[in-house]
Parts: C-alpha cells; sequence; structure tokens
C-alpha cells in the first residue's frame, strides 16, 4: 500500500462513520437535519477520494453525468410535492438499481475486451447486482406510474400470472447460473436476454399489486436497490459501497416488514395476492342491500366539534390526494383557540409510503408531538368526544377486529368507533381501496359528511369561526 | 489464497455492516420514516462513486460509444441519487419543527 491509498482507505472510513452517524441522528426529528448534514460531508469526502483514487480518467464523461444528474435530482427536489414524495421516492430507488445495473453491464463488456478478468466472486457479484438492480429499476418505474396514476393503480392481473412470472425467474436463474459457470463467456445474446429478463421481471412483479399495497413495495423496492449496491461494491472492490448498500438494504428491511405487519399480511400475500382483485371482492360477511348511515351537514359537524373536549384527526390517503392537510391545519388551529384539544391519528400504513402523513402534516407546520402512532393513539379514543376521518378507510375498519371472513381481519387498526362521535368525511360511499364494506358507518355514533376533504374541512372551519 | 482472504474480509465488513444497519435504523421513529427513505437514497447514491471507477476501466481502454453513452448514465443516475436524495431530505427535515409544548 501506497502513502496514497492508505490516505484514500482512511478518508473512506471517514466517509463511513459520518454515514452512519448520521443515520443515527434520524432517531429524533430534532437532531435529523444535522444528520442529513453529516451524511452530505461523508458524501463529498467519497466523491473526492474516488476521483482521486481513478485519476478522475474520463473526466469529461463523469461531468457530463454529474452535470445532467445533478441538476435534474436538485430540480426535482425542489419542484416536487409533499403529496408526490412516494412517486419520487420509487424514482430514487430504480435510479440506485439503474445505476447498479449499468456498472454490472459495462464492467461485463470491459471484461470481454480482456482489459480486466472476472474471477468466480466477481462473475457471481456481477450477475447479481446485474440482475437485483435490473428488477428493482424496472420495477420503480412501475411503482412511479401508478402512483403518479399515468397507468392504473389497481392490480393488473391476468390467467397464468404467476406461471409466466416463475418461467421468467426460471430463465434468469439458468442464465445466471451460466454466466457464473463460464465465467462470463456467454453468447453475447444470452448476456442481453439475461438483462431483458430482468427488467422485465421488475415489470411483471410490480404490476399486480394495488396502489394502498405501495407502502410495502416502495420499502422493499428500497431495500433491493440498498442490496444491489453492496453487492456491486463486490464487483469493483469497494468497501464503501458494500457498507453503504447493507445500510440501505437494512433500513428497506425493517420498513418492509414494518408495513406488512401494519397490514396484518405476510410479505407473501402481498407481492402475490393481488388483494382487491378477485378475492377481494367477496363482500364482507353481514353484508346486504345498502348500508344504513347518517349524513351530517358542516353546520352540525362544527357544533360537535366547537364544543368538544378533545377532537383527534385521522387523516388517510384521501387527504393526501385532496391536498387537504393545509385546511386541516387551520381547522385544528380554530378549534385550539376554542380550548379544544386537538391530537392526530397516523396509522402505519396511512398514505402511499411509510410516514406519508406525518410528512405532509409537518408541511403543513404541525408540531409532530401531535402525531401519534396507533399504539399510543388508541387508549384516547375512549375520552375522545370527536374522532374526525379525513380520508382513511380500511384503518378504521371495526370488520378487522372481529369479523373473521373480512379480507383485513387482523390487520391493526385506529379504534374510532370507540370515540363518543365519529365523523367521516368521504367522497362518496365507494369502499376503500380493499373492496370492503366499512361497518363503522352503520354504527350509531358515526355520521358521515360527504365531499372533497379539502372542501369539507374548509366548510367546517368557517362553520367553527362563526360558532 | 490472498484473494480468498480479501473476500472474506468483504463478506466480514458486509455482515458487520448489516448489523449495524439494524440497530441504528431501528431507532428511527416512525414520523421520520419518509425522511428516512430519501435519506438511504441520498446513501446509495454511493453507486456513483462504483460508476466513477467503471468509467474509469472503460477509459483505461478503448471505449465504444455505445458502452460510454451506458457508463455515462450510470453516473447520471447516481448523481440523482445523491443530489436529488440529500436535497428532498433537507427540504423535508426543514419542516419538522417540535413546538414546545407539554404533551
Amino acid at each position: 500500500m501506497t502513502n496514497k491509498d492508505v490516505a484514500l482507505a482512511l478518508a473512506d472510513l471517514v466517509a463511513i462513520a459520518l454515514f452512519i452517524y448520521g443515520l443515527h441522528e434520524l432517531n429524533s426529528p430534532a437532531t435529523a437535519r444535522r444528520g442529513n448534514r453529516y451524511a452530505m460531508v461523508g458524501m463529498a469526502i467519497a466523491l473526492i477520494a474516488i476521483l482521486v483514487q481513478t485519476g478522475a480518467v474520463g473526466w469529461w464523461a463523469i461531468l457530463v453525468g454529474v452535470a445532467i444528474g445533478g441538476a435534474v435530482g436538485i430540480v426535482a427536489a425542489f419542484k416536487v410535492k409533499m403529496t408526490a414524495m412516494p412517486q419520487m421516492v420509487a424514482l430514487y430507488n430504480g435510479a440506485g438499481g439503474g445505476a447498479a445495473a449499468l456498472i454490472s453491464i459495462v464492467e461485463y463488456y470491459v471484461s470481454q475486451n480482456g482489459t480486466a478478468s472476472l474471477d468466480i466472486v466477481i462473475a457471481i457479484s456481477l450477475v447479481l447486482s446485474l440482475i437485483i438492480g435490473s428488477v428493482s429499476f424496472a420495477g420503480s418505474l412501475i411503482a412511479f406510474l401508478k402512483l403518479q396514476e399515468l397507468m392504473t393503480g389497481r392490480p393488473v392481473t391476468y390467467p397464468g400470472q404467476q406461471v409466466v412470472n416463475a418461467l421468467i425467474l426460471l430463465a434468469i436463474v439458468g442464465l445466471g447460473v451460466w454466466f457464473c459457470v463460464t465465467l462470463g463467456a456467454l453468447p453475447p445474446a444470452a448476456f442481453i436476454g439475461l438483462v431483458v429478463a430482468a427488467l422485465l421481471l421488475g415489470v411483471l412483479f410490480v404490476l399486480p399489486i394495488g396502489g394502498a399495497d405501495m407502502p410495502v413495495v416502495i420499502s422493499l423496492l428500497n431495500s433491493a436497490t440498498g442490496v444491489a449496491v453492496a453487492i456491486a461494491g463486490f464487483e469493483i472492490s469497494s468497501v464503501l459501497l458494500i457498507i453503504c448498500g447493507a445500510l440501505v438494504g437494512a433500513s428497506g428491511t425493517i420498513l418492509t416488514v414494518a408495513m406488512s405487519k401494519a397490514m396484518n399480511r405476510p410479505l407473501t400475500n402481498v407481492l402475490f395476492g393481488a388483494f382487491g382483485a378477485a378475492g377481494g371482492m367477496e363482500p364482507a360477511a353481514g353484508s346486504g342491500g345498502p348500508q344504513q348511515i347518517r349524513q351530517a351537514s358542516a353546520d352540525d359537524v362544527a357544533i360537535m366539534l366547537a364544543y368538544a373536549n378533545k377532537v383527534i384527526f385521522v387523516p388517510g390517503y384521501g387527504m393526501a390526494v385532496a391536498q387537504a392537510q393545509h385546511s386541516v391545519k387551520a381547522l385544528a388551529d380554530q378549534l385550539e383557540k376554542r380550548g379544544v384539544n386537538v391530537l392526530y391519528a397516523i396509522h402505519p400504513v396511512a398514505g402511499r409510503m411509510p410516514g406519508h402523513m406525518n410528512v405532509l402534516l409537518a408541511e403543513a407546520n404541525v408540531p409532530y408531538n401531535q402525531l401519534l402512532d396507533m399504539e399510543d393513539v388508541n387508549p384516547e379514543f375512549s375520552t375522545t368526544d370527536v374522532a374526525l376521518v379525513i380520508g382513511a378507510n380500511d384503518v378504521t375498519n371495526p370488520a378487522a377486529r372481529n369479523v373473521q371472513s373480512s379480507p383485513i381481519y387482523g390487520m391493526p387498526i385506529l379504534d374510532v368507533d370507540r370515540a363518543t362521535n365519529v365523523v367521516v368525511l368521504k367522497r362518496s360511499m365507494r369502499s376503500g381501496f380493499a373492496g370492503i364494506e366499512n361497518p363503522l358507518y352503520e354504527m350509531p355514533n358515526c355520521s358521515m359528511l360527504f365531499g372533497d376533504a379539502k372542501a369539507s374541512v374548509d366548510e367546517l372551519t368557517a362553520a367553527v369561526k362563526a360558532t | 489464497m490472498t484473494d480468498v482472504a480479501h473476500y472474506i474480509n468483504f463478506l466480514t465488513i458486509l455482515v458487520l455492516a448489516i448489523f449495524i444497519g439494524f440497530e441504528v435504523i431501528s431507532k428511527v421513529p416512525t414520523t421520520l420514516h419518509t425522511p428516512l427513505m430519501s435519506a438511504t437514497n441520498a446513501i446509495h447514491g454511493i453507486v456513483l462513486a462504483g460508476a466513477i471507477v467503471i468509467v474509469g476501466q472503460l477509459f483505461g481502454g478503448t471505449p465504444t460509444v455505445l458502452l460510454t453513452i451506458l457508463a455515462i448514465a450510470a453516473v447520471t443516475l447516481g448523481a440523482i441519487n445523491v443530489f436529488g436524495g440529500f436535497a428532498v431530505t433537507e427540504r423535508m427535515l426543514e419542516m419538522f419543527k417540535g413546538k414546545e409544548r407539554a404533551k
């Protein structure tokens, strides 16, 4: 090792320490921003070190890539609406996966031209990072299209779907093993076939997964990208990539498990169950004929709210769609002015990605200590005067507690029905994503206020003001 | 033999990093899960370093036009992760303010 090598290795070590400490600082909203800055410094050190190491060979290509990518990344980061964060993160996951796959592809062709050689470890890691990266890239693009509503958010299913996917997977495994056994000496057509098959698998694997399951899918793709990057580290002998990839892989895995748990569904069921398609249409037990519901006017609800002691807001994806977070905060301000205690109940899978509701409400300046997790808020409902459900449905469905035949039976829910009064703001009586009737709406303490979430909340604010 | 030792070292580092990742990330509160995801997007942007290495290898030999384009694309995607990931995380975290209030 020359002195230069030692210095570069130490620079990498400093960068790694900054990444880990930065992530550690994300353990509290108070220190999180500092943590992000530490990670930025770490990244700057790591990138300078790598440029010194390679002598910036091919500098103009690097410059072009960084200029385009940097500009696109920064503009997108500042323009994106908070409601669109799930799509944004999906794209970023895809970008990371795509980059890992491209590295493998270029590495393969460089080795074919004899300027680098593949040993068995490099061959295995090359092919794995190619496959996982490609699946993550293509899958993330589909997730993006679904979330951006450029294609249907409903599950896309067709007969024989599982068989087709299994065959493609088999082809990928076969080609991958062939690649490793021959140390990369595949016919070029077979290598291209491998890339195409992996991309196809990514597309077909996300297609049958519906919008409400996106929190799981995004977390899983996040994890996959981390794994692809870690494996790419083996390919190019970079400890930095191995560690960063492992950290991201661990993070994505933790989120995936947390989201599956919050839906009380094993991961395999989310991925292969095509929830809400054929199987989910089965009506919940005890249903028959139209539901008996009570409709309330904005004025009735406003009076209920204005004279309450404690109100809990229960936001869901409907609030995000209607961009109602600022209106919700205005209503909360109005109520707090009258001495009402206002809290927010956040279900882990409310919205389209982990923590989605928290970010939206933070954007509207709701202090984070008013946002309560499911375990903390559930005991509060029994002493609550009004639970105001804003565009949430399945996460409040009491059928999950007691109707064994319900597709969501066993899913932990927010116990809004235990509040003295429940008011549900809803666009119409259309059932939620899962296609299940919500018996909450028939309960004697529940009333419905129909209309766009933002318009309804604004009306309530005006009516409370007038009270 | 040295090659094997080299890879065993990498494997050791990988396993330890996974454990550290689980320890550190499991302490992140649910309220910060969205910024956590975008921050990890930025961190896997380290793939940009990999792309820089691969550009170096490519230009060390005789690069074809197609491979040059692919390598530039890898750099571009990595750079989107790094710059976009950190910027959007910063923007989100700026919004998380806690009012000094009991409860």
